[in-house]
């Protein structure tokens, strides 16, 4: 799976109230809503000037705190292709995956990119390609690479279980 | 070389002789915890396809977040979700009024020694103080072990915290926690098991260990642990829901890190705006003026939380333009705060005492903070917006602090009132 987009750059432990806040997480149920307030009390620029496709690049720690998973699909919503971190908080990387929105670890390239770099990324072969270099990451192991691939977790499990769709 | 607790309970639950760290299992959890989230849960179970939970009976659902509904969203959202409660006949529910899941949970005998608890939240940690391996997870996650009572988990890494020696009069487990917070980061336990050990903890209560648990999901673990001892077992006497068989770890295990501290030097701190291990002696900011002061949630809600702050608050006021709110961590706090009079300590010093819940720790109601405000707070998160608005500054600390702080109008050490 190949991506590109932008690069929307942020700093160390961006947390999940940033990301969705709290207050909407019994109110707000339509992803497209959700979408409306991706990163609304962190940069609010966010929502009104991404693109389809652009990428996160963020310090260590992204996604800490709630287990909401809403602070992955309003950034889906928006199309986010991936997030690039130096690492994740462990709730938030599952949400990832099991929502199929690429999380990942690559301290090198979260050090490197700058906000606005235009980004290449090869997911099978680990490599995320810049004007800035050519960064590597480790392939995901296989049972999450498995989730990933079938298009997260529901997915997953309805084929695991033989439920056509 | 001998195996960690996250170890050796992910072997049993996985019905594998060993497991070793990074390896991924797959397990069937003994209790599966979800509260206001339900509804969205239960829409994605459905999604899936399986008409009928797979087992209705390890599933708990307690209404806490927003309660009573504080507008019609919520109370929809609840409505949803004593409809699918009905329909899937899941017994163990608590609605509206019981209490805080984390606090239910552990009430009503679930979080037991060896048990496999997940949560659809991320203070799921605090059962480990019970000696469970308790471990909070995602949306689809829970929709999933509705579905097939399964789930997989990589089996962690585990730290090891050793405590010597005890804290001194007038420090809690809540300065404990925010010191090695503020010492290890917010990411300082990322992924790992925790376990926690020492002359230091045994001679924590039970409520006192719940607070350390809770907190370390603040550090980023996936699960903590206090190895079960009598205190654990006395209060597990008159509440366990079923037999338990507990799990240490043996004493050759291999831990990534050890860590040892000393209780006896922990002093009383806040975590400053806006993270967690932001972590300062009260006395370097104490004299920072406050709105309001919030004694509750599922870290300080309980009642020997409630015990400390009204034995500050007795026969003084609250500061003029300060609201305290107390909330009572569950009915049984409630009840039992009520008997012991502390409730009219808090009301009688003007503060408003509101119905068990999580309140305004998560910006659902009862005590939303204005535009510059300041709150102190016995919480366990001060991120930017957390209790719904985003220009307000929160300062975690113990009740006692809370207390102390809520009668001077400022952030104040109680020694110091
Ligand atoms: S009290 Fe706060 S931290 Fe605890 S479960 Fe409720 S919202 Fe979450």
């Amino acid at each position: 799976m190949r991506l590109s987009g932008t690069v929307w750059k942020y700093g160390d432990d961006i947390n999940t109230d940033v990301i969705f806040p709290g207050k909407y997480t019994y109110t707000i149920t339509d992803p497209v809503e959700m979408g409306e307030h991706a990163l609304e009390d962190l940069d609010p620029n966010f929502r009104l000037l991404v693109q389809p496709g652009d990428v996160i690049v963020a310090g260590k720690n992204f996604g800490c705190g709630s287990s909401r998973e809403q602070a992955v699909l309003c950034l889906l919503a928006r199309q986010v292709g991936a997030i690039i971190a130096k690492s994740f908080a462990r709730i938030y990387y599952r949400n990832c995956i099991n929502n199929a929105l690429p999380a990942i670890i690559c301290p090198e390239a979260a050090e490197a990119l700058e906000h606005g770099d235009r980004v290449e990324i090869h997911l099978e072969a680990g490599e995320i390609r810049s004007s800035t270099g050519v960064f590597t990451f480790p392939p995901l192991p296989e049972t999450i690479m498995a989730i990933f691939e079938a298009g997260g977790l529901i997915p997953y499990t309805r084929r695991k279980l033989g439920i056509e769709r | 070389m001998g195996h960690t607790f996250a170890e050796k309970v992910l072997a049993r639950k996985a019905g594998l002789p060993r497991v070793e760290a990074g390896q991924i299992v797959d397990v069937s959890p003994d209790v599966a915890l979800s509260h206001d989230n339900t509804a969205s849960i239960a829409e994605t179970f459905r999604q899936i396809g399986v008409m009928r939970l797979a087992r209705p009976d390890i599933h708990v659902v307690v209404l806490d977040h927003a309660c009573p509904a504080p507008s019609t969203t919520h109370a929809r959202n609840h409505k949803l979700i004593r409809q699918f409660v009905r329909e899937q006949a899941i017994k163990h529910f608590y609605d509206v009024g019981y209490g805080i899941c984390h606090q239910v949970l552990a009430e009503e005998g679930f979080a037991v020694p060896g048990a496999l608890i997940v949560g659809a939240d991320s203070h799921t940690t605090t059962a480990g103080a019970f000696g469970a391996f308790a471990t909070g997870i995602g949306r689809s996650e829970m929709a999933v072990v509705m579905a097939l009572a399964s789930i997989w988990l990589r089996v962690p890494e585990s730290l090891k915290i050793v405590v010597h020696g005890r804290l001194r009069e007038g420090v809690t487990s809540k300065d404990l926690a925010l010191h090695v917070i503020g010492h290890l980061g917010a990411e300082g336990g990322n992924y790992r098991s925790v376990e926690w050990h020492g002359e230091g903890i045994a001679a924590l209560d039970m409520e006192a260990r719940m607070v350390i648990a809770n907190m370390m999901a603040e550090m980023g673990a996936k699960t903590a642990f206090i190895p079960p001892d009598e205190v654990t077992f006395a209060w597990l006497k008159t509440r366990a829901r079923q037999p338990y068989e507990p799990i240490y770890p043996d004493p050759d295990a291999c831990y990534e890190r050890v860590i040892e501290y000393d209780a006896t030097t922990v002093e009383p701190v806040v975590a400053m705006p806006h993270t967690v291990d932001n972590v300062v002696p009260v006395r370097e900011v104490a004299g920072t003026r406050i709105d309001q002061a919030f004694l509750g949630t599922c870290t300080n809600g309980r009642l020997s939380d409630l015990a400390m702050a009204a034995r500050v608050l007795e026969g003084r006021k609250v500061a003029p333009g300060v609201r305290l709110i107390v909330i009572p961590a569950s009915r049984r706090v409630y009840l039992d705060a009520l008997d012991a009079g502390y409730l009219r300590t808090f009301v009688e010093a003007g503060a408003l005492v509101e119905s068990p819940g999580c309140g305004p720790c998560m910006g659902n109601h009862l005590g939303i903070p204005a535009e510059g405000e300041v709150v102190v707070s016995a919480a366990n998160r001060n991120f930017q917006g957390r209790m719904g608005t985003r220009d307000s500054r929160i300062y975690l600390a113990s009740p006692l602090v809370v207390a102390a702080s809520a009668i001077a109008g400022a952030i104040l050490h109680p020694d110091d009132l």
